[in-house]
């Protein structure tokens, strides 16, 4: 990796080198929290706060940190940084907390964020991780609101918690399908989501 | 610099990181409980709200401040000594039942019903809704167990009959999220509106009871009492049935609710109240003879809620009142 852009580390991750569409990583938050744009919103935040000072973090102490225990020196920087996360959102979110529950305390296990760390924060200096963190959480959050748009649409016809598409059950003409709100959607969802990108950039397809 | 892989380098390093870290956490979690706290006080307030149905919005609209505002003017609340089902008269405010629970010098043993815990506390909080006349309109009992991973808590607002559920929510636990987390689904939280706790007609004690959740739905003759498991989560419904059961028993609000429906309302003073008269005189009495016993009582009642001493009469009335509304259940 020589010498990167700092704009292309930034935006390649959203569609070129997308987390979750290409590296199918952090998979398992994307389905569980994105029945909800707001939930959404505020973990795809949550996450880029995260990647962005945990990249820069690992970054600024990469010269020093012992090879035999990076993977844990990583770690640490990551739950510290997630704790306070979730303290802050506890804090001032409370409502949101309590929707996105464990999720917030997962971003931990979450691979974009060890990933990063780990392939990227080590080689290179402060900003680019940094950037190269936030890119990466905005590649997860692209997808994530994506996801969650189609699934609050058309699960509960709203969007943001705000009635788009007004349900039979409070005397409207939509009748929302309950699967988009169960697990399984979000797969099929993210699903279509690298088929599409995959038939623009026919690059990214894998060798059978 | 030494060699950064070399062993005092690494001791080094994670010496420091960890300092630095748990500074960085520890500070954060302290500077933030203040406002935690209020929150998860805002919290409990508006599950009772939701557990009771008073809220003519949903629940979930209410700001924190109108949370407040309405548990603070209609809720009243009381710490009930377990063991008797009276209520403790100039109550600690800080008592905090969680914390009691654990205390080794007071705390209760926990027998009868498996909650997956060994102790419970030996006094509770419990909140009360009264009407204009000062009679119990609903209460709300704190109840918990163990689930999955978790103990949940939660709430069990109770109509005032004293026999059908209002409402049941929970604050917290920490169950899988949509597996045993589905206890905060709305649906199923909605089915156990209405739930008959103890068998129609019977006295309240533990041979009656019938509130709980059964595994595929609820077989013949039980779909006053019982809820649906929920799919994918037997052992957490396994949970919340045991503690229903546990809390509803004569070692939980058994004594308190029998006390409760005696009283019609004003919890007296202890008289022995023998609630198996219930089952011999099945008839409806007429309602307004009901209604003008309820009211003296409540007359009373508005003069000291927590210490009345019960005409002699008292007993028939509650016969009365548990029959009259088994028959309307029915």
């Amino acid at each position: 990796m020589a010498a990167p852009k700092a704009k292309e580390v930034l935006l390649k991750p959203i569609f070129d080198d997308n987390p979750i569409g290409l590296q199918v990583l952090g998979i398992c938050s994307a389905l569980a929290v994105t029945t909800q744009m707001t939930a959404s919103l505020v973990m795809s935040i949550a996450v880029i706060l995260v990647t962005g000072c945990a990249s820069a973090s690992v970054s600024l102490i990469r010269h020093r940190i012992p090879s035999s225990i990076r993977i844990i020196v990583q770690m640490v920087v990551i739950a510290s940084l997630v704790i306070l996360v979730d303290q802050v959102l506890k804090a001032f979110m409370f409502e949101t907390s309590k929707t996105l529950s464990v999720f917030v305390g997962l971003i931990i296990t979450n691979c974009i964020v060890m990933g990063r760390a780990e392939g990227f924060a080590m080689k290179n200096d402060v900003k680019m991780s940094f950037l190269d963190g936030v890119g990466n959480g905005l590649g997860y959050s692209f997808i994530l609101m994506t996801v969650a748009f189609f699934r609050e649409l058309f699960g509960s016809g709203k969007l943001f918690g705000f009635s788009v598409l007004s349900p039979i059950t409070e005397g409207g003409w939509y009748n929302p399908n309950g699967m988009m709100l169960l697990s399984p959607s979000a797969f099929f969802i993210i699903g279509v989501i690298i088929w599409i990108v995959r038939t623009f950039k026919p690059e990214q397809v894998e060798e059978a | 610099m030494p060699n950064k892989d070399s062993i005092t380098n690494t001791f080094i390093v994670s010496l420091v990181l960890c300092v630095v870290c748990s500074l960085v956490v520890s500070g954060a979690a302290v500077s933030l409980r203040g406002i935690q706290d209020q929150n998860k006080l805002i919290d409990r307030y508006r599950n009772i709200v939701a557990a009771s149905g008073i809220s003519e919005k949903p629940v979930k609209d209410l700001t924190g401040a109108e949370v407040e505002e309405l548990f603070k003017s209609r809720f009243t609340k009381e710490l009930l000594d377990l063991s008797t089902g009276e209520y403790v008269e100039d109550p600690d405010e800080n008592y905090e039942p969680k914390e009691a629970a654990k205390n080794e010098e007071f705390n209760v043993d926990i027998t009868g019903y498996d909650i997956g815990l060994a102790k419970r506390e030996p006094k509770t909080w419990v909140y009360l809704v009264k009407d204009d006349s000062g009679s119990v309109e609903q209460v709300v009992l704190p109840v918990y167990g163990m689930g999955l991973w978790s103990t949940l808590y939660g709430y069990v607002a109770v109509d005032s009959d004293f026999r059908t559920v209002k409402g049941l929510t929970y604050y917290e636990h920490a169950e899988t999220p949509g597996l045993g987390g589905e206890v905060d689904n709305p649906l199923w939280k909605e089915k156990w509106v209405g739930k008959q706790i103890w068998a129609e007609g019977q006295p309240r004690i533990d041979d009656n009871l019938r509130v709980g959740v059964a595994k595929g739905g609820p077989p013949a003759g039980m779909e006053d009492y019982m809820v649906d498991g929920l799919s994918g989560a037997t052992i957490t419904s396994r949970g919340v049935d045991s503690m229903l059961k546990y809390w509803f028993s004569d070692e939980g609000f058994g004594p308190y609710v029998r006390k409760l429906a005696s009283d019609g309302g004003a919890a007296g003073k202890d008289e022995a109240t023998t609630v198996s008269g219930d089952e011999e005189a099945t008839n409806e009495e007429s309602t307004s003879e009901e209604a003008n016993a309820e009211e003296d009582e409540s007359d009373e009642s508005a003069t000291d809620d927590t210490e009345v001493t019960q005409p002699n009469n008292d007993s028939e009335t509650s016969e009365q009142k548990g029959e009259s509304d088994g028959g309307s259940e029915g």
